[in-house]
């Protein structure tokens, strides 16, 4: 092979470079999840907390076209209970306020979804914040 | 080096199928839409296609105007602010014979029909030209012939409002948020360089209640399926003689006037 050292060396820089995120962040605090606000009066919600974790954002996808265009809006959770597929008036009717419980996660996770934009949260109107 | 063109290709071909097994197995885990469990509501109210029927002998006072206006902007979080008159959101309005149905004035016309006004919305046409025209079909003509729009997909390029013929579409020029006070929580808002209009009250139908302004207009607005014969509206279309706006047009509007 020509130029051997020349292209270890290179190797050995790029990966140092490829693996940066990680040893950089060797000695610094893990991440943490951020503490959400819990609704009070409700206890269960429509699937388990871990499923709509992972899920909850193809699920409004998926409500927003099948109540949008196919007119279908009643939702059977996995308890059987039915529930009207509505960000505003199922979601937010428990989690009332979008600054406690959805920003938090959204914030530390730096995505920014846009449902804001023309969907309503209860408590922030209350107070006049949105 | 040892390495040769058959070489090559083999390592080319098994790394491509395992990234593709890969992205097969990561995709299997994700979520699945649950399409079987999503139903409509029981009290949903049903027609071949949705019509309404104005009678404007009993829109006659300012007042009467307001109210049916007011039920509308209210529930539906239309901007109600002096402060943006100029780029003016409406879904449902009101305006002089000539303007409404222009062709038909006359110089002697009856003084009540001169000198009132005439409600105006969404005439949720048969054969609409906004349906045409929308390049992501944001707005379509759903199975009971109401108009629908998906605000979700609109890119707000107008197209629908230069098609229709009626001057029923308001444009976002700016984010109607700060513009709409004591916001309605079960209705959302619109964005900036969003299309809106009438929806017929798509969402109070699903409930099994009649549209906002009908429940507000004391029996001046008449709603109902115009595919049922036996039908309330197609009754007083039956007994009544009724125009409908710009006829000759062919969009087949679904909103009739009482004169």
């Amino acid at each position: 092979m020509y130029d051997a050292g020349k292209i270890l060396i290179g190797l050995v820089i790029f990966l140092l470079l490829l693996t940066f995120p990680f040893w950089y962040s060797l000695g610094q605090a893990s991440y943490e999840s951020p503490e959400l606000q819990l609704p009070e009066d409700s206890q269960e919600c429509i699937r388990d907390t871990e499923w709509m974790r992972k899920n909850h954002m193809q699920l409004l996808d998926d409500w927003r076209d099948t109540v949008v265009r196919e007119g279908k809006s009643v939702y059977t959770g996995s308890e059987g209970k039915q529930y009207d597929m509505s960000l505003q008036k199922t979601c937010m009717d428990c989690h009332t306020s979008k600054k406690k419980f959805c920003d938090r996660c959204h914030n530390s996770a730096s995505v920014e979804p846009y449902c804001w934009d023309c969907h309503v949260a209860p408590e922030e109107v209350a107070n006049g914040q949105q | 080096m040892g390495s040769n063109r058959r070489q090559f290709l083999r390592i080319a071909g098994v790394t491509t199928l395992l990234g593709l097994g890969g992205g097969i197995t990561l995709s299997a885990s994700s979520y699945q839409p649950e399409e079987h469990s999503a139903r409509e509501k029981e009290a949903r109210l049903h027609a071949g296609r949705w019509g309404m029927v104005i009678d404007t002998r009993k829109f006659q006072t300012e007042e009467d105007f307001h109210r049916v206006i007011e039920a509308c902007h209210s529930i539906h979080n239309v901007p109600r602010d002096e402060a943006k008159a100029k780029q003016e959101i409406k879904w449902i309005w009101a305006d002089h014979f000539e303007h409404v149905f222009p062709g038909k004035e006359n110089p002697f016309l009856a003084e009540r029909v001169e000198q009132n006004e005439f409600l105006l919305l969404c005439n949720h046409c048969k054969n609409p030209p906004c349906v045409r025209v929308c390049p992501t079909q944001a707005t379509y003509k759903r199975e009971d012939g109401i108009v629908q729009m998906d605000f979700h997909r609109c890119i707000g390029c107008r197209y629908c409002m230069a098609g229709c013929p009626f001057g029923s579409r308001s444009f976002n020029f700016c984010d109607p948020g700060p513009y709409v006070k004591d916001k309605n929580p079960d209705f959302p808002v619109r964005m900036r360089g969003v299309v809106e209009k009438c929806l017929f009250c798509y969402e109070r139908l699903e409930e099994g209640k009649q549209p906002a302004c009908v429940e507000a207009s004391n029996g001046g607005l008449i709603f109902g399926d115009l595919d049922d014969p036996d039908s309330h509206i197609r009754q007083v279309l039956r007994e009544k003689y009724t125009i409908r706006r710009k006829v000759d047009l062919g969009t087949e509007p679904s909103v009739f006037y009482i004169v």
